[in-house]
């Protein structure tokens, strides 16, 4: 449709109807997402407790680990925000400084869940070895892919930054790939609460 | 618009800092507090429908523009397929359907069977 | 030697006449086609045209081309199962090659036959019948087909390529597990489903997207067709119906290839979850199938009835009622599992509900015929044909929902019958007259109405005598699946075969119709083939690639009714203005043919080659990532000749 005919003085993203069917687009995928997670979760909860010969959960989750992975993610959350905040002021530097503040916040995320895996590993307790655990790592897994995905997808936009400034299609990239970070977000608190509270309580 | 002009919004920070408040209260509802099993496990979902909430309005603006109706309704609608397909596995998968889990000595011999 | 030999051996479906055959013809028709392109130099042309092309109507017509290659392949599974059930003894298909047809018998017609016809027509239709100039993303919805079209072909070739999977469309674990099945074949459903399923999400999206913002000005809500709300209705179920399958499925591939125990016996895995799972996303499944097809019924009868669809918010209402229950019931296809007596009961009162809404909508098409001046064309003989065929299908759906009885029909032809009685006069005499009415739109001319008719009843006495007897099979106790029967089934069969090959013969003549249409129809020189009620038969034939070249303003619901009424149209010469459309693009193609060779290489489990194709569709999206280009415009002077030569018959 008509391209950039729509302007009004809100943000750069919502200018043109391309970029306001873009944001409402990804609004509808992340539905399906929930979805997605939802059929983890779902999965992870029967699959639970079926640890066979496996360590059970309790014996191997850690609350500061835990605690330290949660508050990386939720300041990159907040981080992001104010990346975009900046962005709807108009300041291009304020947003590439506090977008990289954010994903370096995701890579430390990653690293942590990286040694995670590795020391339960080592501790007898990876994807082949029960229902439980092929659940655990699937469900922790795919969050971790999506988050890494979310990274490099962002390394991009920074590049497009870069080489075009703020216009309304990077300004609409942008805010996508933020809504994609503060999903994450609400997804790592589910895990958080219904994986690793729930694991230590039971 | 006044909020555009402040180097950090205050919406954001609010939001952030409830976040970490609710966090811990959950973690010290999980470890620290000595309630039933069941209560932790229902006050901690609550806390976390919060936060999930706080990142939704607070965050990502869920219900800007003239697609906000739209974006919230879409994640209702995600939010009631979530549960649905949650607590109705749990349901189906568990109540009354016991033969190849935990069941009598029968079920064990032959899942042990299998193992080999 | 080792190449040889695994070539030989597993990669090669080797000892089988009937394989061999298929081999032959592939090869030979695979030949015959790149003759005939590179004799008439048309490489450039099929890329250019079709295979770079982001216009929905063009991505429309190939998706209904495939799926009418998809039902010819299915139905030739079907004959083949039916020559081998016809009498007990049959020695046409061992047990092995017998479960193998049922199983791509199955999911051909689910997955790569009805959704993709059904799609199809929507993509062909909907953006016309609301006055959009193209879907929201066009670039997604190529995408989508590449990825549906790859991922037929993945699941298709395996039946030459290392053998069909076995385990039925469902595949049950753990008969389609690791353990009990080996091998590349269930891999090759895992696989072929996983790559057309994120096609059909993204069409759901992208419709979402199109039918709430892309609608011509003054087009409320309440005044879209019926076709259009249906599709919008279906592509909400789809967005939240297909992430629980591609997580079933790729549970499932993680299982086997990578050895987790998900849905395995060992390991405290628990197999049924992923019949859960899978009905879970199954039963949504078949609303999707059928919800687009009741929106086609409703066109057709109204047009053909000569009045306006009776109960309009009744039908909207009882679909958006269906889509929220259409998630509550999937328990009712395991009730046999053995769940508690609440779980299955639970089940069974929504199953009940859910017919509600379903019955509401049959006396919405009887009202709209009362009293209608009923034109009895070939559209509206498969509607009226669909009414009394698909009651029987859903009365016996209400037997199959009460949890009880259900031990009884359970895994008997009864079901069988049951399901083939919803979805073949449901969703196939959909496709066969959302085809037949929009056919004059799509391709210029009409389908002759006389081969037409003989088509349709070989067809529909051809369905009831094959289906109707397996009812009583099913309470005979003949179970589904068997590969041999018993000598006092022996009638019933006979009959049912019969009705398989007049079916066949039905179709073959639909699709001789198409040639003989092609060559003899008479041209169609105004856009309103049958005196039609809503938008899309307000634009010219052939509809131009901009669809539109002014928008109508919409007062009202049967927008090209008032239009016809008013005298208006959509070439209004003083409000014309430059176009913005998509530029084509040859990406979608290629990443999907990418994603081909990496689902493929995960097929064999060759991991390096799986995780090469990968980077090769991760660097198409990066380029997609990079790539700026807006479209183009096209200008008024370009417009005028268009529509001036498109117009030239109607004076």
């Amino acid at each position: 449709m008509s391209a950039h005919t729509d302007t009004n003085t809100g943000p750069l993203e919502y200018r043109s109807k391309e970029g306001r069917m873009n944001i409402l687009g990804f609004w509808i995928f992340l539905g399906a997402e929930v979805v997605l997670f939802s059929t983890l979760f779902a999965t992870y909860a029967v699959l639970f407790g079926r640890t066979a010969d496996a360590p059970a959960p309790s014996e191997l989750f850690e609350m500061p680990m835990v605690l330290i992975m949660t508050f990386l993610l939720l300041t990159s959350s907040f981080t992001c925000g104010i990346a975009i905040h900046h962005m709807r002021r108009g300041s291009l530097k304020g947003l590439v400084v506090w977008l990289i503040v954010t994903l370096a916040l995701g890579l430390g995320f990653l690293g942590f869940e990286i040694y995670e895996f590795v020391h339960y590993a080592h501790e007898g307790a990876s994807l082949p070895s029960s229902a439980f655990w092929s659940a655990f790592f699937v469900l922790t897994g795919t969050h971790g892919l999506h988050v890494l995905l979310g990274i490099s997808w962002a390394v991009l936009i920074l590049i497009q930054l870069r080489q075009r400034g703020l216009t309304p299609v990077t300004s609409r990239k942008v805010f996508v790939v933020g809504l994609y970070w503060h999903f994450l977000d609400v997804i790592w608190i589910f895990i958080f609460t219904s994986v690793y509270l729930i694991g230590m309580v039971v | 618009m006044s909020e555009l002009t402040k180097r950090v919004p205050k919406q954001h920070i609010v939001g952030f800092i409830g976040s970490i408040v609710l966090t811990v209260l959950a973690a010290w509802t999980a470890v620290g507090s000595n309630l039933p099993v069941p209560w932790i496990i229902t006050a901690i979902m609550v806390l976390a429908v919060i936060q999930a909430f706080i990142q939704l309005f607070m965050f990502m603006h869920m219900t800007e523009t003239d697609s906000g109706k739209i974006q919230a309704g879409n994640m209702l609608y995600g939010f009631f397929i979530a549960v649905v397909i949650v607590a109705g596995s749990i349901w189906t998968m568990s109540f009354g359907y016991t033969h190849d889990h935990g069941g009598n000595s029968d079920t064990e011999q032959h899942e042990e069977h299998m193992d080999h | 030697m080792d190449l040889l030999n695994f070539l030989l051996e597993d990669f090669f479906v080797t000892g089988q006449p009937l394989i061999y055959g298929a081999m032959v013809s592939i090869v030979l028709v695979s030949f015959a086609i790149v003759f005939v392109l590179t004799y008439f130099k048309k490489w450039g042309w099929l890329w250019r045209e079709w295979l770079t092309t982001v216009d929905h109507k063009k991505i429309g017509i190939m998706y209904i081309i495939a799926a009418l290659a998809m039902l010819f392949r299915g139905g030739v599974d079907a004959l083949m199962m039916r020559v081998q059930l016809t009498l007990p003894g049959m020695e046409f298909l061992d047990s092995q090659h017998y479960n193998e047809i049922f199983t791509t018998h199955g999911t051909i017609m689910i997955i790569f036959m009805a959704m993709p016809f059904l799609i199809g027509l929507m993509n062909y239709i909907v953006p016309l019948q609301i006055g959009a100039r193209d879907v929201a993303f066009p670039f997604l919805n190529a995408l989508s087909f590449w990825s549906f079209a790859f991922g037929a072909l993945l699941f298709n070739i395996s039946f030459v390529i290392g053998g069909s999977p076995d385990a039925g469309w469902t595949s049950y674990t753990p008969m389609a597990g690791a353990n009990l099945n080996p091998g590349p074949a269930q891999n090759y459903y895992l696989m072929g489903l996983q790559v057309s399923g994120i096609g059909t999400l993204a069409t759901g999206i992208n419709f979402i997207v199109t039918i709430l913002k892309m609608r011509a000005p003054g087009m409320h809500m309440m005044r879209m067709p019926i076709f259009t709300w249906s599709t919008l209705i279906t592509s909400i179920i789809i967005v939240f119906a297909f992430p629980i399958l591609t997580v079933a499925l790729a549970l499932m591939t993680i299982d086997r290839i990578f050895g987790s125990h998900f849905f395995t016996l060992t390991g405290e895995g628990m197999p049924m979850m992923w019949a859960n799972l899978f009905w879970l996303w199954g039963h949504p499944e078949v609303y999707i199938v059928i919800l687009p097809a009741f929106g086609i019924f409703s066109e057709i009868i109204s047009t053909f009835a000569r009045k306006q669809l009776f109960g309009y918010k009744a039908m909207v209402y009882s679909m958006v009622v269906i889509a929220a229950l259409s998630f509550v019931v999937w328990v009712h296809h395991f009730f046999t599992m053995g769940a508690g007596g609440a779980v299955n009961s639970f089940f069974s009162i929504t199953t009940m509900l859910i017919a509600v809404p379903t019955g509401v909508k049959i006396f919405n098409w009887l009202g709209t015929m009362y009293k209608g001046r009923i034109r009895f064309d070939t559209p509206m003989l498969w509607s009226l044909a669909f009414i009394p065929c698909f009651v029987i299908g859903g009365v016996t759906g209400v037997m199959l929902a009460m949890a009880a009885a259900d031990y009884q029909y359970h895994n008997t032809y009864f079901l069988v019958a049951h399901f083939h009685y919803v979805l073949i006069a449901g969703t196939v005499f959909g496709c066969f007259a959302g085809l037949t009415y929009w056919y004059p739109k799509m391709f210029g001319h009409k389908l002759n109405e006389k081969i037409g008719k003989i088509s349709f009843w070989f067809f529909v006495i051809g369905f009831n005598i094959c289906f109707f007897p397996m009812y009583f099979l099913g309470l005979a106790g003949m179970p589904r699946r068997t590969y041999t029967i018993e000598p006092e089934w022996m009638p019933l069969n006979v009959t049912a075969s019969i009705g398989a090959v007049l079916m066949a013969i039905g179709f073959v003549i639909f699709v001789y119709n198409i040639y003989y249409s092609f060559r003899y129809s008479k041209r169609e020189t105004t856009g309103d083939a049958w005196d039609g009620r809503a938008l899309e038969w307000a634009t010219t034939t052939p509809v131009p690639f901009y669809n539109f070249a002014t928008l109508p303003h919409i007062d009202g619901s049967e927008a090209f009714w008032r239009l016809k009424e008013r005298g208006g149209s959509t070439y209004e010469t003083d409000k014309l203005k430059p176009i913005h459309m998509p530029s084509d693009s040859g990406v979608p193609f290629i990443m999907m043919a990418l994603m081909f060779v990496a689902s493929f290489a995960l097929v064999w489990e060759w991991i390096t080659l799986a995780i090469v194709g990968l980077i090769g569709v991760i660097v198409c999206m990066v380029i997609r990532s990079f790539d700026y280009d807006d479209g183009f415009y096209v200008s008024v002077d370009e417009i005028k000749r268009t529509e001036e030569k498109a117009r030239e018959g109607e004076q």
